[in-house]
């Protein structure tokens, strides 16, 4: 029997999946606290210890969001279009964009740059052939400031002799790579995000000490959203030997972040939209770092609102006093591991999930404007038409062990969102990760695809 | 890319969405030798502003159709200004106003706030890239 043991090195647990590739089947899993703190292999062993024959397995491989995941600063010239379009090629490759910066870098940036503690900084700007007076600036204030992360210059073709001139004199460790914007709204991200995973693997684990896992395992090969962005890819678009889901997007609520990943060109569904803005990834993912059940909890209760939250307690049954909610909140901040015990927990925890598909998707989407010209009325799109997907998978602590997870994820369809122009997804299947196999299904879909499809296939469960 | 004589932003302003025009400019644009970045129909004063940043534009060439060019185009030289490239050319053409109005007037009107050139309906595409060209020759002779 051919085994593969994949592992989600995650900031709180670390997550160990090993499984039958030949029938497309889960053998075993496990989890443990990450000890990223300490040595991780502590927690690595603790997860596998329960896991019988992981030796013998044909592919150790593992993903990690731990130590704080991969980390991104980037820098474009105009917030809409060559910032947003690094922005993106940095949430594709599974980053955390720490900040967008756009126009010249003035030396308060550059201060609080350096603050940052990013990993890597993504500098862009100008399409090719166009402006090339601000990255260049910008690469000489980078240049001369202390920083000494890695450096990808993806911006105007024009501008890179010069900017390879500069951070060479100034002994910077820099890349120089396509142009996230070649053309105006035109995106060019693929090349890039190859890149960032390559600085991941080749020296953001060493420089973590995560690279200590390789004493039992494979290595770890990509972050872990990546890792669930590619299971995505994969499910909706197939492999040869096995067919794929069509249109799908996936819900990942964690304890920090609200992640959201679409998988569809996201064109207007209808006839007569004329389509405009920056050109959309395929295979998108945003992160809404304002949402999550428990780091960020208290901002979450903030952009849902206090009263909208107890009235939705209130028509479940419960009423709480405001300072009780209160506490309620600041309880799931103080004690991240918190997990509720009973049902007034357990409701609430729900109604923050509902509502956090609700907002992330509603970022997610793109939206339809009608304009009312002189020869009537005309539509336009922004961003991607997800109403037509077939899919809605979600992942995550609340969802992977919520009795009644439909209730979180319809939060997301365009019925309960509050805008009407937004296109959300209207009446896709509603599929629960009740395995946690995301991530390793990503993993697994670098050598063997068409079992990483089988496998989600027959594990996605239907709600 | 080298060779081509300048880069502009083309598009139909407002809320109109007159697109043949704009194509027959581009076309002659390019068999002219530009470089054209069009932004198409039902453009915004901040997506002309925003492209020809990025693009590095020599010039913005503004087309509207639907008579309310007055009220659309308010205010784009102002927005060029604050976004750092307020010595770009800027050249709007089409039915500018409402009816029929003294064409010197609204020239003027135009003029005053701030475009390099107005044209008239019926100008042929040739008229305004010679007039492009000139206009490119006089401000790179301006820089050197």
């Amino acid at each position: 029997m051919r085994t593969a043991l994949l592992i989600d090195i995650g900031s709180t647990y670390t997550k160990t999946t090993l499984l039958d590739i030949d029938r497309a089947r889960v053998l075993n899993n496990s989890q443990a606290y990450t000890t990223v703190e300490t040595d991780i292999n502590i927690g690595l062993k603790k997860a596998l210890k329960d896991i019988n024959g992981w030796e013998r397995a044909e592919y150790k491989l593992a993903c990690s969001s731990a130590a704080g995941g991969l980390k991104i600063i980037a820098i474009g010239l105009v917030p809409e279009l060559t910032a947003e379009a690094a922005r993106r090629a940095a949430l594709g490759a599974g980053s955390r964009v720490l900040k967008t910066y756009s126009y010249q870098l003035t030396e308060k940036d550059i201060v609080e740059i350096i603050e940052l503690k990013a990993d890597i900084i993504l500098l862009a700007g100008g399409t090719d052939g166009g402006n090339t007076e601000v990255i260049i600036d910008n690469a000489q204030k980078i240049a001369e400031s202390s920083l000494s992360q890695a450096i990808i210059v993806a911006g105007n073709r024009v501008a890179s002799e010069r900017i390879k001139k500069i951070f060479k004199r100034a002994g910077k460790e820099f890349y120089i790579k396509e142009n996230v914007m070649p053309n105006l709204e035109e995106l060019n991200i693929k090349p890039t995000q190859e890149l960032i995973r390559k600085i991941f693997l080749d020296k953001i684990i060493y420089a973590r000490g995560l690279n200590r896992v390789n004493e039992f395992i494979d290595g770890i090969i990509m972050p872990t959203p990546a890792a669930v962005l590619k299971a995505a890819e994969v499910l909706a678009d197939g492999c040869e030997e096995e067919e794929g889901l069509g249109k799908l997007m996936v819900i990942d609520i964690g304890g920090a972040t609200t992640d959201v990943h679409s998988v569809a060109n996201g064109k207007p569904e209808k006839a007569g939209v004329s389509w405009r803005g920056l050109e959309e990834p395929y295979a998108k993912r945003t992160v809404e770092g304002d949402l999550g059940m428990r780091y960020s909890v208290l901002s979450l209760a903030e952009t849902i609102g206090e009263e909208k939250v107890r009235l939705e307690l209130n028509k479940k049954g419960y009423n709480i006093s405001a300072d009780k909610y209160k506490e309620m909140i600041k309880h799931r901040r103080s004690e991240t591991e918190f997990i509720p015990n009973n049902e007034k927990e357990r409701v609430l925890d729900n109604i923050f999930g509902r509502n956090a598909s609700c907002i992330a998707v509603s970022r997610h989407v793109g939206h339809l404007k009608t304009v009312y010209t002189p020869l009537g009325p005309s539509y336009i799109q922004e961003g991607k038409d997800l109403t037509k997907i077939k899919y809605l998978i979600g992942t995550g602590g609340i969802i992977v062990k919520n009795e009644n997870p439909a209730f979180i994820l319809e939060g997301a369809l365009y019925s309960n969102q509050d805008n009407s122009e937004l296109l959300a997804p209207i009446g896709p299947v509603i599929l629960k990760d009740s395995k946690y196999l995301m991530a390793a299904a990503g993993l697994l879909a670098e050598l063997e695809p068409k079992v990483s499809i089988k496998i989600m296939k027959n594990y996605l469960e239907k709600i | 890319m080298i060779s081509k004589k300048g880069t502009v932003v083309l598009g139909v302003i407002g809320a109109d969405v007159h697109a043949i025009g704009n194509q027959i400019l581009e076309y002659a644009l390019r068999e002219a030798d530009f470089k054209v970045i069009n932004i198409g129909v039902m453009a915004s004063q901040k997506e002309f502003v925003q492209a020809a940043i990025e693009t590095g534009a020599d010039a913005i060439w503004v087309s509207s159709l639907y008579g309310h060019g007055e009220m659309d185009c308010r205010g784009l030289r102002n927005k060029c200004c604050e976004a750092g490239i307020g010595d770009i050319l800027i050249y709007v053409g089409g039915n500018l106003v409402i009816g029929k109005q003294n064409w010197q007037e609204t020239e003027k009107l135009f003029k005053n706030m701030g475009f390099d050139r107005v044209y008239p309906p019926g100008t042929l595409p040739g008229v305004s890239i010679n007039d492009l060209l000139e206009d490119l020759k006089l401000s790179k002779g301006d820089k050197k």
